[in-house]
């Protein structure tokens, strides 16, 4: 009879966050910014149609980095989420807090199960407030940790480099195109550019919106 | 390909399946409790349809309430109207609201005009067992095609029937009334304030005759609702401006 090898605990978990961090660092990374009017997602996208940001409820967007197949389904599944929470309360009591609490859940279960492999993703959940002092901003990690931010979010490969220099430049007050400029200068991209933007000034209870290709090339234009 | 489509885009299937007690549902023993929403007209005109309903919800012979809506902005470019048990109808307007924006945003683009109709449908569909215990919603769908680029008016029947009306297209228990006025005044290819002149007559009309159906309230200023659906979306007239049109079809009678 053979006797399985022993595996010390730290060096299971340690084991699968390599692994789940290699995965990640290997993408595109994706920015999340607050702006005078709202929240700002920029990732580096070459693809049109396969998207990284999106609309996940009224006032609520989502950013997503690693594993297309696996933060497709956690987008699906946000959106299942809020839209069933909405139908059965209200829809103001769906909130980017529960949502992060939600994904963190199903991330940090996944993670220590040792049974699945992890998921090989770092997601961003943003709600923009009524005014700027009630916006949110959620970076969940692929281990199920969760950090609430203050002003902008960064994931995906290479944050430390691109934190500090968002952070060098952030403003929370400057308009749209300032704040897309300066994300597209951090990520050093300007063509394959996806965008959206929560933005608390649109009439419509659907606060977010994607940005379309004409109008990003003129709001970078000021170059 | 087993697994893949294993949850839909929909909404209703997705709650049907992991909560369904938050789906419409009422014991049938209750129905005399239901208050009634009456008439519901709609009419096409060349940029665009119309749709209005009338403020009154009934029991028996009671009036309810005064000033109940029954015509909502379905999503962007569609309009949706329920005659029939209030409460199981502002429920299923609900959830197709929610039905058509989960698709969308799942999917990434919105349902065709089409689509949402069938989607309306086979909502009605599901509660025919209701219908048949006397809590009948009967809707009325209308939208502007993105596709085609006009606007379209569809009707259905309690069995989730879905037909598709030219011109205009009455619901409810004035309906008939309504449906007889607007034979009279309304004009294919007019512009839209003889469209909705026209639906403002018709639902005088049918109150004129169905005692279910409000007229114009005017001592406590309620007007109907009335909602346009054309290429820059739905768009619900302001009660000033249904105030004053309104007044001139009473100036015209």
């Amino acid at each position: 009879m053979s006797m399985p090898f022993y595996v010390a605990p730290e060096q299971l978990m340690k084991d699968r966050a390599d692994y789940a961090r290699k995965g990640i660092a290997r993408g595109r990374s994706v920015l999340v910014l607050r702006y005078r009017d709202g929240i700002a997602f920029v990732a580096e996208n070459p693809s049109r149609t396969l998207h990284k940001v999106s609309e996940i409820y009224d006032r609520i967007g989502f950013a997503a980095v690693g594993r297309y197949n696996e933060f497709e389904n956690l987008r699906m599944a946000g959106i299942r989420y809020a839209d069933l929470r909405g139908y059965s309360y209200d829809r103001r009591d769906v909130t980017a807090r529960g949502l992060a609490n939600a994904y963190a859940q199903q991330l940090g279960t996944v993670f220590s199960s040792g049974s699945e492999k992890p998921f090989e993703v770092e997601l961003v959940v943003a709600e923009v407030g009524q005014d700027a002092a009630r916006d949110q901003i959620f970076r969940i990690g692929f281990d199920g940790t969760i950090v609430d931010e203050t002003g902008f979010a960064v994931v995906g490969g290479a944050t430390e480099v691109l934190s500090e220099k968002l952070g060098g430049g952030f403003d929370a007050d400057a308009d749209l195109a300032s704040a897309v400029r300066l994300a597209a200068s951090c990520l050093g991209e300007r063509t394959h550019l996806e965008v959206g933007v929560l933005d608390r000034t649109r009439t419509q209870t659907r606060k977010f919106r994607a940005v379309e290709r004409d109008e990003l090339q003129s709001l970078l234009g000021g170059d | 390909m087993s697994g893949v489509g294993e949850l839909s885009s929909s909404f209703s299937q997705f709650v049907a399946r992991v909560a369904p007690e938050a789906l419409p549902r009422v014991d049938a023993e209750h129905v005399q409790l239901a208050p009634h929403g009456t008439t519901i007209v709609a009419a096409s005109y060349a940029d665009g349809v119309v749709m209005a309903g009338d403020r009154r919800a009934t029991m028996g012979s009671l009036i309810a309430q005064r000033d109940i809506e029954k015509v909502f902005g379905a999503d962007e470019f569609s309009i949706v109207g329920i005659a029939g048990a209030a409460g199981i109808a502002m429920e299923l307007v609900r959830l197709f609201q929610v039905e058509l924006q989960h698709y969308e945003k799942l999917e990434g683009v919105a349902l065709s005009l089409d689509g949402k109709a069938n989607r309306l449908g086979s909502l009605v569909r599901g509660n025919l067992e209701l219908a048949l215990r006397g809590l009948a919603v009967i809707p009325m769908f209308a939208g502007w095609d993105v596709d085609r680029r006009v606007g379209r008016i569809f009707s259905y029947d309690a069995t989730g029937g879905r037909y598709e009306e030219t011109g205009f297209h009455a619901v409810g228990s004035g309906a008939a009334f309504a449906r007889g006025s607007m034979k009279k005044t309304h004009q294919p290819g007019g512009d839209e304030t003889s469209a909705v002149l026209s639906v403002i007559r018709s639902l005088y009309d049918a109150a004129d005759d169905d005692s279910a159906t409000g007229g114009p309230d005017l001592a406590r200023s309620i007007f109907p609702v009335v909602m346009t659906a054309s290429a820059a979306g739905v768009r619900q007239l302001p009660t000033s401006d249904v105030a004053d049109l309104t007044t001139r079809v009473l100036e015209m009678l």
